[in-house]
């Protein structure tokens, strides 16, 4: 069943009433090939891509609450490829790849806007780093801009250029970022997995992981037994729980991120923005809701909402951008749980157990890397051999300490990211 | 969130900086090995539920704490001086 515009029409004149659920509700069966324990945005893009690029289609994605509930549901929506080091660089500039043709993939409207990124500066010290990241995102094949002062402001006429603390020398301007609508990309995937055959069974909380010989067997859930050859952990903020199941410790500490929306206005941001003098980032979303963050609270957590201190800091660095946003009115904001690494780079790799893999450590950037995150996985899960663009996000990388991606360059420690 | 500081009394979290798993307190031999060294500088139990962390009173007596708290709740039941629990 697939949607068009004359689809859309059709309906419309005869009242709404031929559209379908888009997924199945199936019953999980004794056995799999594989299992994926996780239906966020990484583990629908994982199951969707094992059955697409390699034929797995005996297999099935467990999802304790229902699909779009957890991160995928609560991030604020920017897509991009502007990251610097080796290993970071070719992996989201796949990604971004697989974003610019998602839709037609998924027949799924995700609402992909690429409608710019422009990360500020406010130094000449700060305006060399950008020019360097810029020049590495070129060089990686992606797209960068160094706009200065004047250059900013034909983009963004609005911000507090003249700010006595804290001037805008310029922004470094990624054309191909922009943002997309988050619950459509794991709504999309879930059908597109769905009609390749995967099951998608939702309510059904892994409990423990059956290893015999060093070897995976399955997982028990709160719907039984169900055996598995091969396992992928993608479960995000709870990945040391669940590696906990397979007897690992990971390096991984959860913590809360919050985010914020405005009530709905009119077209006034056009861009994503992000303030380099604090932590804040801005766009505004299709219903007109100005969609904005900052940084993690910097204590583990996993309440799924934060205290005050970050609150005021994000209001304050907004305040401090774009002193118009005073006159916007907060409607809400939430907390979602960061799986945060000591060098704030993600892990994609197999563990110790034979046929249990691991997709975890995205810290808060993971809904960007939704499409790549599940392709290099799906590929890992299925021969065995690391897809090149994710070769670098291994797991050992902390113990040897080759190989580390610190990409802010603030230290490979667990409260420094 | 607030940290009954033993010197100093309940304090709002802003005078906390936060380091991380009370486990940074047990600091390996220099002849440990590979294995024990990244347990404590990596690996972590991140615990969903009762932890215990260390904080430093950074806008206060400058002590560091080990405060036993909730991560499901944020709730914090104690706070001890780094100090006492250290030997």
């Amino acid at each position: 069943m697939g949607y068009s515009g004359f689809r859309v029409i059709k309906e419309g004149l005869f009242g709404q009433k031929g559209w379908k659920p888009v997924w199945r509700d199936p019953e999980p069966k004794p056995e799999y090939d594989a299992v994926i324990i996780g239906g966020g945005g990484h583990g629908l893009s994982t199951a969707y891509y094992l059955a697409k690029e390699h034929g797995m289609t005996n297999i099935a994605v467990l999802e304790k609450g229902y699909i779009g509930g957890g991160n995928v549901g609560r991030n604020t929506t920017i897509v991009r490829a502007n990251y610097f080091l080796p290993g970071n660089s070719e992996f989201y500039s796949h990604s971004l790849k697989l974003w610019e043709t998602m839709e037609q993939d998924l027949n799924y409207n995700v609402m992909h806007s690429q409608r710019g990124l422009i990360n500020l500066f406010h130094s000449d010290g700060q305006r060399d780093a950008f020019a360097r990241r810029g020049n590495a995102m070129i060089n990686q094949g992606d797209d960068a801009v160094l706009l200065d002062r004047e250059g900013v402001r034909e983009y963004l006429p609005y911000l507090d250029f003249d700010n006595v603390r804290f001037p805008i020398y310029g922004g470094l301007l990624h054309p191909r970022g922009g943002t997309a609508r988050h619950d459509a990309v794991a709504w999309g995937y879930a059908r597109g997995a769905d009609q390749r055959g995967v099951d998608i069974i939702q309510n059904c909380e892994v409990t423990g992981i059956d290893i015999e010989g060093g070897k995976v067997k399955g997982v028990q859930t709160t719907r039984g037994v169900i055996r598995a050859k091969k396992v992928g952990i993608v479960v995000a903020g709870r990945s040391g729980q669940v590696a906990a199941m397979a007897g690992m410790r990971l390096p991984i500490e959860s913590h809360v991120l919050q985010a914020f929306v405005t009530e709905g206005l009119k077209p006034v941001i056009d861009h994503v923005v992000s303030f380099g003098m604090g932590h804040f980032y801005i766009s505004q979303s299709d219903k007109g809701g100005l969609v904005f963050g900052g940084d993690i609270d910097f204590y583990s957590s996993y309440a799924a909402r934060g205290n005050l201190p970050m609150k005021e800091h994000v209001m304050d660095a907004a305040m401090t951008l774009m002193p118009m946003i005073g006159k916007a009115k907060v409607l809400r904001s939430w907390g979602g749980i960061m799986d945060m690494t000591p060098d704030g780079s993600p892990i994609i790799d197999k563990t110790d157990t034979e046929g249990l893999f691991i997709d975890c450590g995205w810290c808060y950037g993971g809904f960007k890397a939704v499409p790549g995150s599940g392709f290099s996985f799906a590929h890992l899960m299925a021969t065995g051999n690391h897809h090149e663009p994710a070769a670098k996000f291994r797991l050992d990388r902390f113990r040897t300490g080759v190989g580390l991606m610190d990409e802010e360059g603030t230290g490979s420690q667990h409260n420094l990211h | 969130m607030r940290i009954d500081c033993p010197n100093c009394g309940e304090r709002d979290r802003r005078e906390f900086y936060y380091q991380g798993d009370a486990v940074v307190l047990n600091r390996p031999s220099e002849d440990a090995g590979a294995q024990a060294w990244d347990d404590y500088l990596h690996n972590r139990a991140n615990p969903a539920g009762e932890t215990r962390d260390l904080w430093f009173h950074e806008g206060g007596c400058r002590a560091w704490l080990v405060v036993e708290r909730n991560t499901m709740t944020h709730a914090v039941h104690a706070a001890t001086l780094a100090e006492k629990v250290k030997r």
